[in-house]
């Protein structure tokens, strides 16, 4: 059976300026369950953003395609909600107004007191409350700002929730709490949640589970790293839990060697490129415990 | 002094130069002789009537209390009041200039959406953009053959295209962001177009408005000189004809003063349109 979100053979080309074609990545594939929250992890210029914009439906890539509940995805849809990194907020309406924008695109039939009761709700949920709501996005922080956007595309309920380095220009503290919001918002909705990162502990603290992408051109998407971190988890506390820096030290690792070795190397048309699937439990007794220190065990799937 | 806010004292340094101004002007201008301290010989060569110069700024004010206090009166086609003068303009500036802006901004909407379009009509719109709008007259009043409308049209000409390139600038640039907040919303073209593209472009398009006014408005005194009949610009000419001087002096204020509030109306619009990123 097909995974909700299914990505099949996605191959994107750009010109490379002097009549040839750099491929960006080749045969990319991999599958997202409902209620599933993936993070992809990779370095700049790898593809991860155009990966996100098709998922959008905001470009086409070159072959290949996306299918989500059934359907093949073919231009922007509601069902896809979009949080962009520069907040993408329209800087000549409200706070509040931002998010009734979204919420009557979604339920044009809803009376207007219902759309603004249901954006303040989702305001709440994001912290955001009292007189804030009516300012205007210029007023408030960048941390206010990406709470706005947030709050907008989880007041939509879409099917999946596209996270394009939501927090790639926030420091560190805001970051941090911004985090949370974002995982308590997630755990009241059960929404299916794909999101692009650099930041690897962001990546532990969220996900249910990890792509790694090589570096390109020819970049693909090489491993699918379980989280195995139980839930509700907490950003002090899942630095104690055992498998957290192994899990750590696999993406480092990656990110610092691998990606690179992985790099560049066209791949026959035939293969479907799978992600292969890494599962890291230090604490699951069924497995060797000669094995734990020495290779991370990686399991075909 | 401390204690005044910036504005405060700039207003006061305002009147003190308009006063000082005032007062050079006034004694710039050498009195006219009275009637009775001239010689026989002086009177029957005709120095008693009253010699035409430029007026002291007494008689400029005395002159506009006058013109003020009526001015709707008419007398005849060569005798109306400052007001229906003024009046007549600004119908003719409105005119010419909502038609130019019920073409520039949809057509320039259009352009700014495509690349192509924006380029193809470019050379075009560089070209007649620096023709005087003045140098249209005789083919407007050749073609039209209405020296009103002629006039109407030549204010059309000149208010087009600021307006024109303004809207496709300013469409053109609205972020690419924005335009995909709409995409992801699944917001139709004519939504998108009213709800994000307009309201993005709003400040740019409204500088091209304001732009506008103050080319119409400098256009249609000349325009007026040349056609002739109604306006503040044929008032203008009428009086210089007529060589009463205090009435041009008087007449040049007015138009800085209705310019002044035209473009204030539209700054005011601006501000209201502007945000901040």
């Amino acid at each position: 059976m097909k995974p909700f979100l299914s990505i099949e053979k996605l191959v994107q080309k750009f010109p490379n300026g002097n009549g040839g074609e750099m491929t960006v990545f080749e045969n990319a594939s991999f599958g997202v369950e409902k209620g599933e929250f993936v993070v992809i992890l990779g370095h700049s210029g790898c593809g991860k953003s155009t990966i996100m914009n098709i998922l959008a439906g905001l470009a086409d890539p070159t072959s290949g395609c996306v299918i989500m509940d059934g359907q093949e995805v073919k231009g922007p849809s509601l069902d896809r909600g979009v949080v962009f990194q520069n907040y993408s907020l329209l800087p000549w309406l409200t706070t509040l107004k931002n998010v009734t924008f979204g919420i009557k695109a979604r339920h044009p039939e809803w009376t207007k007191s219902q759309v603004e009761e249901h954006a303040t709700n989702f305001l709440a949920m994001v912290g955001l409350e009292g007189d804030v709501i009516h300012r205007k996005p210029s007023q408030l922080s960048g941390g206010m700002r990406q709470r706005v956007s947030i709050a907008r595309a989880f007041a939509n309920h879409p099917k999946l929730l596209l996270l394009d380095e939501p927090f790639g220009a926030l420091d560190a503290l805001t970051r941090g709490t911004i985090q949370d919001e974002l995982l308590k918002i997630w755990g009241q909705m059960e929404q299916t949640v794909f999101m692009i990162t650099h930041d690897i502990d962001e990546a532990i603290l969220l996900a249910d589970r990890i792509l790694l992408m090589t570096n390109g051109p020819y970049a693909r998407v090489a491993e699918s790293v379980e989280i195995t971190i139980p839930r509700p988890r907490n950003r002090t506390e899942i630095v104690e839990h055992p498998n957290y820096y192994a899990i750590r030290n696999h993406l480092v690792q990656f990110l610092g060697k691998r990606s690179k070795e992985l790099a560049g190397q066209p791949t026959e048309a035939s293969k479907t490129n799978k992600p292969k699937t890494v599962r890291i439990d230090l604490t699951d007794p069924t497995e060797d415990p000669e094995n734990k220190r020495s290779t991370l065990k990686a399991v075909n799937s | 002094m401390g204690t005044l806010s910036l504005n405060q004292r700039a207003a006061l340094l305002s009147v003190l130069m308009l006063v000082v101004g005032l007062l050079i002007w006034e004694a710039a201008i050498p009195a006219q002789k009275a009637v009775k301290e001239l010689t026989e010989y002086e009177i029957l060569t005709g120095a008693g009537s009253p010699k035409a110069g430029v007026p002291p700024p007494s008689q400029v004010i005395i002159k506009a209390w006058d013109q003020l206090s009526d001015p709707f009166y008419d007398a005849g086609p060569n005798d109306k009041g400052i007001g229906i003068q003024i009046g007549y303009s600004i119908y003719r500036v409105l005119t010419g200039y909502l038609l130019a802006a019920l073409i520039a901004i949809p057509f320039g909407f259009l352009i700014g959406m495509s690349q192509v379009a924006y380029k193809a009509f470019n050379p075009f719109i560089q070209v007649l953009r620096p023709i005087s709008p003045l140098a249209w007259m005789p083919l407007a009043l050749f073609i039209i053959g209405d020296s009103e409308a002629s006039a109407i049209f030549v204010i059309f000409i000149c208010s087009i295209w600021p307006m024109l390139i303004n809207t496709a600038f300013g469409v053109a640039g609205v972020r690419e962001d924005w335009v995909n907040v709409a995409r992801t919303h699944e917001l139709g073209p004519i939504k998108t177009a009213f709800t994000v593209i307009l309201p993005a472009a709003a400040p740019t398009i409204l500088t091209g408005m304001r732009i506008s006014i103050g080319i119409a408005w400098l256009v249609i005194v000349a325009a007026e000189m040349l056609v002739g009949g109604t306006g503040i610009g044929y008032y203008v000419w009428n009086e210089w004809n007529n060589l009463d001087l205090t009435s041009v002096v008087f007449s040049i204020l007015m138009i800085g003063v209705v310019g002044m509030l035209l473009d204030a109306m539209f700054g005011l619009l601006q501000r209201r349109v502007t945000y901040a990123e």
